[in-house]
């Protein structure tokens, strides 16, 4: 089976099944991870701003989580 | 080149993968029976950025909106300027200073149905020299009781290339993003993530004033410029890991590690870690730090030997050999309420971060001496954010 068939039905087994799973981390014990200093972008304007700056600067580009836009930078 | 053009073969082939990949469990996940997920948080910030490194200097504002409608969809809104005076080492060493403005417009469109959220991102940048309009869609699901989200996203961009003074240039750029993330619950304080993307460009790369140097002896200095040559197409793979856990003291800390390549020859490598500590009821303080390193592209050099030596040739010193250091510093202060009833929540922000560049084969040839012996270029910058964040 080629790897992408492989990697497609894993997640659809995995979604599927994933339906039934019993969450390991309740609802009632998630009061740290909803508190926002552990939101992974607390502030998206400043975060997008910074993101803009490093893909201007660097070789490197993508999943900082921005896309779009020029350089500013010709 | 016959190896470069094997390589993007293969790229192309693994793209193609990819996105019928992206394209199956995006209709699977259309598909999924759904449970109730949360839009965005309605608010809005007004920023003032400034850059001051390397002989440039960039500054401006930046606005966004966000107001969400019937429990079910979410306007966003962006504006933003980049007002840019550069005396870089590139354009004081092959051309002249100047300055320039670029403003950047952006709407997004959110509906949640159930445990997914469909994303619909439109962008428009425009300068003198530049634009580019781009298209994206995302769609995230919540699944196995809320411990994971799942999000894929495709973006389409068409960017036009001017140069200024030549009325008669303009050169087309089409990219193409594709995105994967993943984040997981692991446990009461540990959330972990998983972030791929791939990019591909095809158009005219190059920047249509910067120059490479050759080697010319008949030059009072001993070299000479000439303008760079970039391929016409270019895929980038980037993966990135992070994790972020909760103190029980609440505090929190987090890292993340990227890995990146290219049909270009670029490997870069990117350290971040960071801690966040409140204080009293009010204040957020934040420290961190972050590395950044990466190989030169295969077609890169600081001094060619003779002019047109190769078929690409560059000196962008984004495409040479360096390392970053930077660190950050930001706070947080929730300001007392202003008695206005449709503001729940406001808070004045100041985040600070310096960096040092330092760049193992550009030279600074300001400084003069023997072609391919001036001393090595590094620079320092200062990234300064002022913003103020309203919620209602």
């Amino acid at each position: 089976m080629k790897p992408v068939l492989r990697l497609t039905g894993l997640v659809a087994v995995l979604s599927l099944t994933g339906c039934a799973t019993e969450p390991w981390v309740k609802p009632y014990e998630r009061q740290n991870l909803a508190d926002p200093i552990m939101s992974a972008d607390r502030n998206p304007v400043s975060s997008a701003y910074i993101n803009h700056v490093f893909e201007a600067r660097e070789g490197a580009r993508g999943a900082l989580g921005s896309h779009g836009g020029g350089c500013g930078c010709n | 080149m016959a190896v470069t053009e094997a390589a993007a073969a293969v790229t192309e082939m693994n793209a193609v993968r990819i996105l019928a990949s992206i394209a199956t469990i995006g209709l699977f996940l259309a598909a999924l029976p759904a449970r109730a997920a949360v839009l965005p948080e309605e608010r809005a910030d007004l920023l003032y950025h400034r850059y001051d490194g390397g002989g440039v200097t960039v500054d401006g504002p930046s606005l966004l909106v966000r107001k969400n409608f019937a429990e079910k969809y979410s306007v966003a809104a962006n504006y933003y300027v980049d007002m840019v005076s550069s005396a870089s080492i590139d354009v004081v060493t092959t051309a002249s200073p100047y300055k320039e403005t670029r403003t950047q417009t952006s709407l997004g469109f959110d509906m949640l149905r159930d445990k997914t959220t469909y994303s619909l991102n439109v962008t428009n940048s425009d300068e003198d020299d530049y634009e580019a309009n781009t298209v994206g869609f995302d769609i995230s699901q919540d699944m196995f009781g809320d411990l994971t989200t799942l999000s894929i996203g495709f973006s389409r961009s068409w960017d036009q290339v001017r140069r200024n003074g030549d009325p008669g240039f303009e050169e087309p750029i089409d990219r193409i993003n594709y995105r994967f993330g993943l984040s997981q619950i692991v446990t009461p304080s540990l959330i972990m993530g998983f972030a791929y993307e791939l990019i591909t460009d095809e158009g005219y790369l190059n920047n249509p004033y910067r120059s490479v140097r050759y080697l010319d002896l008949e030059s009072s200095t001993g070299y000479a410029f000439e303008p760079e040559v970039y391929p016409h197409t270019r895929t980038s793979n980037s993966a990135a890991i992070s994790a972020r856990y909760f103190l029980p003291y609440r505090a929190a800390v987090h890292g993340e590690y990227r890995y990146f390549n290219d049909t270009w020859g670029v490997d870069a490598n990117t350290l971040r870690i960071g801690y966040t500590q409140p204080w009293g009821a009010r204040w957020i303080f934040e420290i961190g730090y972050r590395w950044y390193g990466q190989s030169a592209a295969d077609f890169y050099a600081d001094l060619f030997l003779r002019p047109n030596a190769q078929n690409f040739m560059g000196r962008d010193k984004e495409l040479s050999t360096f390392d970053s250091n930077m660190i950050n510093l930001g706070v947080t202060y929730e300001l007392p309420s202003f008695g206005w009833n449709f503001i729940k929540n406001s808070t004045l922000n100041f985040f600070y971060d310096h960096s040092y560049y330092n760049y193992d084969d550009f030279r600074d040839i300001t400084k003069g001496g023997i072609p391919g012996t001036e001393p090595l270029y590094h620079f320092n910058a200062d990234v300064f954010r002022l913003f103020i964040s309203g919620w209602f």
